[in-house]
């Protein structure tokens, strides 16, 4: 049933640290990797060696740049997929019932055999979370790796996403958001996670942590000390010098003729 | 949004065929025999037909009889049961009056109810949509309706009923457009927002994740049709509305009405298809497009 469950028991995430994120896409291709090699449809790539490579991935990074008012640009790598809603507008839009949300855990997932493939869940979602795949026709997304969580199989350290799971920079995340104590609800607590598009109404499940403050002026003394140092004159010595000042002299320049 | 051929062609063409199935169910023409047989086969390929044609862009169509059974919460799924149940009770009123000179007036005016239904369910699969601002408001179910009524009364050749109702989708239309063209900066989403990085600063995108396109980029952000959006709103509205009214104003006979018919039939499709190319979905702005 595509209507939506009224509570979860766990509410199974991520926390995204944009403040510790490298963008090194590390996440993209591990996610790529086991969801190809594991459970559902694989994700397929069109063109791959050609001129328009193209193809299907469940994470993607974004790149942006924060220019303050009256500090240095910053730039943020920005990872994204699925925010596993509590709100889910994919789910509802569901014509089939391929579209659901677990009661126990709260993941959002496609059951591949129902999906007809009209998109309109990708359509309904305002994070592009969901990707059809263009070899099997079916609507792709992020499954938090359930076929990882959960599986006894595997070494309990690999229990977790594979996106976590390899995040060299240790900038995700993944735990119960209905547990307040969990090392997610206690991130979000501290750091100010925050939901983005609220004003969608989708209530997601993953946060991102924003970045820390960085120095805000450009002007700021950085070190105490430093006007006690002995001042480092910036103008050319030497040979250079000579010519600096010699260019300068000649009409033309600031101390030269008068036109 | 990427303007699938095969979903305007659905809407356009449903659109005016649900419209006459509808004044066929209120006895507008009251015809039977041949006559009835000929405009409920022309209702039945136009409805029909555009349902076909919407198959065309799923995935895996071979699967459509499971979009049924979600109606408590799709939109799509109650558009598939409310045009096939219209189409039922449309067929058995259909039959009554081709074949047995009899008209059934309670199931005429149940399927023409139904046929309304389904334009309306159509168009609320895309007003319920939040992510696309442009649709998600009231205009976008007044413009389906209103053009689908007019369309019908054309069609029916109930030409006194066709004048006042095009004038009305007229109007219905312009509505969305103006109200559309605003909706995105209405809606408050930004990139700001999007990232939730507002706050600090002025946000740009950088750096796209891939340097090539991707499924996200192909239907959700398309640029093409925007640039000659003003031409393209001008021709629709003289093939749709301006063009049908001269012409049952200069002639009712059949010619005059099916020249009408079919131009209108031509500025709804161009109409619908800047519908989909100029409708901006928000994960545009991750791209830092619209």
């Amino acid at each position: 049933m595509t209507t939506l469950p009224t509570s979860t028991d766990r509410k199974l995430g991520l926390v995204i640290d944009l403040d510790t994120c490298v963008g090194c896409h590390a996440c993209v291709i591990s996610c790529k990797g086991w969801n190809t090699e594991n459970y559902g449809a694989p994700l397929s790539d069109q063109d791959p060696y050609g001129a328009n490579p193209t193809g299907t991935f469940l994470n993607r990074v974004h790149s942006y740049e924060i220019q303050p008012e009256a500090a240095p640009a910053q730039l943020i790598h920005f990872p994204k997929s699925c925010l596993h809603c509590e709100d889910a507008p994919c789910v509802t839009v569901c014509p089939t019932g391929a579209s659901y949300k677990r009661v126990e855990d709260g993941i959002v997932l496609v059951n591949e055999s129902d999906c007809i493939g009209c998109g309109l869940c990708a359509w309904a979602c305002p994070y592009g979370a969901r990707e059809m795949d263009a070899e099997e026709k079916v609507m792709k997304k992020c499954t938090l790796c359930v076929d990882r969580i959960y599986n006894e199989n595997l070494p309990e350290e690999d229990r977790e996403p594979a996106c976590v799971r390899t995040c060299p920079a240790g900038a995700r995340h993944f735990g119960d958001f209905a547990d307040p104590n969990s090392n997610v609800s206690q991130l979000t607590a501290q750091r100010g996670g925050m939901d983005l598009m609220p004003e969608m109404g989708t209530k997601p499940v993953n946060k991102y942590l924003p970045p820390r403050p960085k120095d805000q002026s450009l002007k700021e003394e950085v070190d105490i000390l430093a006007p006690f140092l002995e001042p480092i004159t910036e103008a050319p010595k030497g040979f250079l010098g000579w010519l600096d000042k010699a260019l300068d002299a000649m009409p033309g320049g600031p101390k030269g003729g008068s036109n | 949004m990427h303007p699938a051929p095969s979903v305007i062609l659905f809407s356009t063409l449903s659109g005016a065929g649900f419209g006459l199935l509808a004044f066929l169910g209120f006895g507008l023409p009251a015809v039977t025999g041949w006559a009835a047989f000929g405009y409920f086969t022309l209702a039945y390929l136009l409805a029909v037909g555009g349902l076909i044609a919407s198959t065309f862009h799923l995935g895996h169509p071979e699967r459509a009889m499971k979009a049924f059974k979600q109606w408590r919460s799709s939109w799509l799924s109650r558009e598939g049961i409310c045009a096939v149940a219209a189409l039922i009770v449309m067929a058995i009123y259909g039959a009554g009056l081709v074949f047995f000179d009899m008209r059934i007036g309670l199931l005429g005016i149940i399927g023409a109810i139904l046929s309304f239904g389904t334009v309306f369910t159509t168009s609320m699969i895309y007003a319920q949509i939040k992510t696309v601002p442009r649709w998600n408001n009231t205009t976008t179910p007044a413009m389906f309706l209103s053009l689908c009524i007019a369309g019908g009364a054309l069609l029916a050749g109930e030409v006194k009923f066709a004048v006042p109702l095009l004038i009305l989708a007229a109007a219905a239309q312009i509505g969305h457009w103006l109200f559309g063209d605003r909706a995105l900066a209405d809606s408050g989403t930004t990139l700001a927002t999007a990232t939730g990085l507002g706050a600090r600063g002025e946000v740009r995108a950088f750096e796209p994740p891939h340097t090539g396109t991707n499924y996200l980029l192909n239907e959700f952000v398309y640029v093409i049709g925007r640039k000659h959006a003003l031409k393209l709103r001008i021709i629709a509205l003289v093939l749709m509305i301006v063009v049908p009214l001269v012409l049952v104003l200069l002639g009712q006979s059949f010619i005059f009405v099916a020249l009408a018919a079919t131009s209108h039939l031509v500025g709804v499709f161009t109409a619908r298809w800047l519908f989909f190319a100029q409708a901006e979905h928000v994960v545009g702005l991750y791209y830092g497009k619209r």
